[in-house]
């Protein structure tokens, strides 16, 4: 399950590799109430991918995801509110080009650092973008949010509908596109420098790679994607708050990621569907006390299952099968 | 023969610790050299600094006549500086054939694409296959390296800075904790490395370095105590006093 390329890597996808895909049609024709739930987690996905591309495979730790998240937002949604731009595609692709434009500025910054330093430099940047969004009321409607943002049907034909049908579609293909570039990149030569930077930096230096603007490239790229995810979200709400800045959305993210296993491409996957369902399940159940479930699974996970939920399939095949995980 | 490598005056401190001290030295095209020195006299550091991976305080590398003293380590590689360290420094759970596809894709300029998969360029895997067979490790080209007795990781060591086909290859001690056995065969390799390639070794392992090298030098507390031939430095007093530990002449 762990999908890690290199030169000897076989990058054909695996028939399992369709099941995401395939259980997301189902969903779709079969729950159409949860459509809206489906959509959200879709873009989850998307955001988590993003995540564990940097994380996963290139070993960068970050608690400031959520700043290439919220800005994707943010611009979306003053596009669509303010500017009078309303195709959602163009709105996704400034959205991503504004999420790049930062991933590029602080990554040339703050990769120059490691560990701890690196860790707080992401989560500052977060938190600086977060109180930009709060005190620039005209623009971005401060505490009370960006309403009124206007999405105009895709391409023409499709208007996004209450039950999220179109929304579900819409953020299906973009994360098809998304997960088709990122495990293309995983198996390039590019990806196998990452991996190897994430586990042997000195080894990387030492064979000549240019390891910092390898690492800022896929900050880039990893930003570009975040940025496309948050433009998601805020069309398909046609509303954007706070909530998508700032800590606790980053924290959320990496939550997600090692609930699902990170480094693993479809802990991605796994990761946001079992935390979303859970937390709207467990936010059903004991409306105050949800988040004690999610902690409860995050122990547990940390404790017995260090690769997540992925690791532990990866574990019970192994086992079945003689082999070494 | 022309100088491929040299230092001018190089000198490293941390805070008053002087770990080198004005340290002129010269490596010729084709060498083989080695340097030598009782533990915390400096070689590792002065490797360090010849790689970029330490900056030095003051005074020049200089590659083929060139200045990399400000140059990074991946720029230094690429004009054909290549190294081993003196502990492994290997991506454990990877194949022997990827630990050495990296190095051989970078240096081809291949290892920054990102759009066709890494294993449909057969030129990487068939020289990295090619360079395995050399070092007599053609069969272990799919196991982790991790799962490789440690003398054979340390050639896998060398293998990675042979991929680079480096114009000058520093050798931080590639015999240490391995099996005599094992020594044996690293010098065996050694010995079959293109003549071509400057090497500077750095060795605790007399025998193999009196074995290996045509020219020696000591370095103690970070200061080129001397340089010669491995008969001179066998018969000098000051190296017996300082590195062995004897007294010739007590």
């Amino acid at each position: 399950m762990t999908h890690s390329g290199g030169y000897g890597a076989d990058p054909r996808i695996h028939w399992l590799e369709w099941l995401p895909w395939l259980a997301a049609i189902v969903c779709f024709f079969l729950v159409p109430e949860y459509l809206s739930l489906g959509a959200r987690i879709l873009i989850y996905i998307l955001f988590a991918l993003s995540l564990d591309l940097i994380l996963g495979y290139a070993g960068i730790i970050t608690l400031g995801h959520s700043a290439f998240f919220g800005l994707g937002a943010y611009v979306a949604g003053i596009l669509g509110a303010h500017v009078g731009i309303t195709d959602p595609l163009l709105q996704m692709a400034i959205a991503a080009l504004a999420a790049a434009i930062l991933g590029i500025a602080t990554g040339a910054v703050i990769l120059r650092t490691r560990g701890l330093t690196l860790l707080m430099l992401t989560l500052a940047i977060t938190s600086v973008c977060l109180e930009i969004a709060n005190k620039a009321t005209t623009i971005t409607g401060g505490a009370d949010g960006l309403s009124g943002v206007v999405v105009a049907p895709v391409f023409g034909q499709f208007r996004f509908d209450l039950f999220g049908k179109t929304a579900f579609v819409y953020c299906l293909v973009m994360l098809f596109i998304g997960w088709w570039l990122v495990r293309r990149l995983i198996y390039s030569p590019f990806g196998a420098t990452l991996t190897g930077i994430r586990e042997n930096t000195a080894r990387m230096h030492a064979v000549g790679a240019p390891v910092y603007w390898r690492l800022v490239s896929v900050y880039t790229l990893s930003a570009t994607i975040a940025g496309t995810a948050g433009a998601l979200l805020t069309q398909t709400n046609q509303f954007v708050g706070l909530n998508v800045l700032g800590f606790e959305p980053s924290g959320e993210l990496l939550v997600m990621l090692i609930l699902g296993g990170v480094g693993r491409l479809y802990g991605a996957f796994v990761g946001p569907i079992v935390y979303l369902i859970a937390q709207d399940f467990l936010a059903k159940q004991w409306p105050e006390y949800w988040y004690f479930g999610i902690g409860v699974l995050l122990v547990v996970i940390v404790m017995f299952a260090r690769g997540g939920l992925l690791g532990i399939v990866d574990l019970v095949v192994a086992k079945v099968q003689g082999k070494r995980p | 023969m022309s100088t491929v490598l040299e230092t001018r005056a190089l000198c490293k401190t941390f805070g008053a610790l002087t770990v080198a001290a004005n340290i002129d030295f010269r490596l010729e095209a084709g060498a083989r050299h080695a340097l030598i020195g009782p533990n915390g006299a400096g070689k590792t550091t002065f490797v360090n600094m010849l790689t970029g991976w330490l900056p030095a305080s003051s005074r020049r590398v200089l590659l083929e006549g060139g200045d990399v003293t400000s140059l990074s380590q991946s720029a230094r590689v690429k004009r054909g500086l290549g190294r081993t360290f003196q502990i492994n420094t290997l991506f454990r759970d990877l194949s022997v054939l990827d630990n050495v596809a990296r190095g051989v894709a970078e240096r081809r300029g291949i290892a920054g694409r990102m759009w066709r998969p890494a294993s449909s360029y057969g030129e990487i895997r068939d020289e990295s296959l090619d360079l395995l067979a050399t070092l007599g490790l053609a069969d272990d080209a799919r196991q982790r390296v991790v799962d490789l007795p440690y003398g054979k990781q340390r050639l896998v060591e060398i293998a990675i800075a042979l991929g680079l086909k480096p114009k000058v290859l520093l050798l931080d001690e590639p015999a240490a904790g391995v099996p005599s056995v094992d020594a044996e065969r690293i010098l065996q390799v050694l010995g079959t490395l293109p003549a071509d390639i400057a090497i500077l070794i750095i060795e605790h392992d007399m025998d193999l370095v009196f074995r290996f090298a045509q020219r020696i030098t000591v370095l103690v507390q970070g200061e080129v105590l001397m340089e010669g031939t491995p008969s001179e430095i066998a018969a000098d007093r000051r190296v017996h006093q300082v590195y062995l530990g004897e007294q010739r002449h007590a």
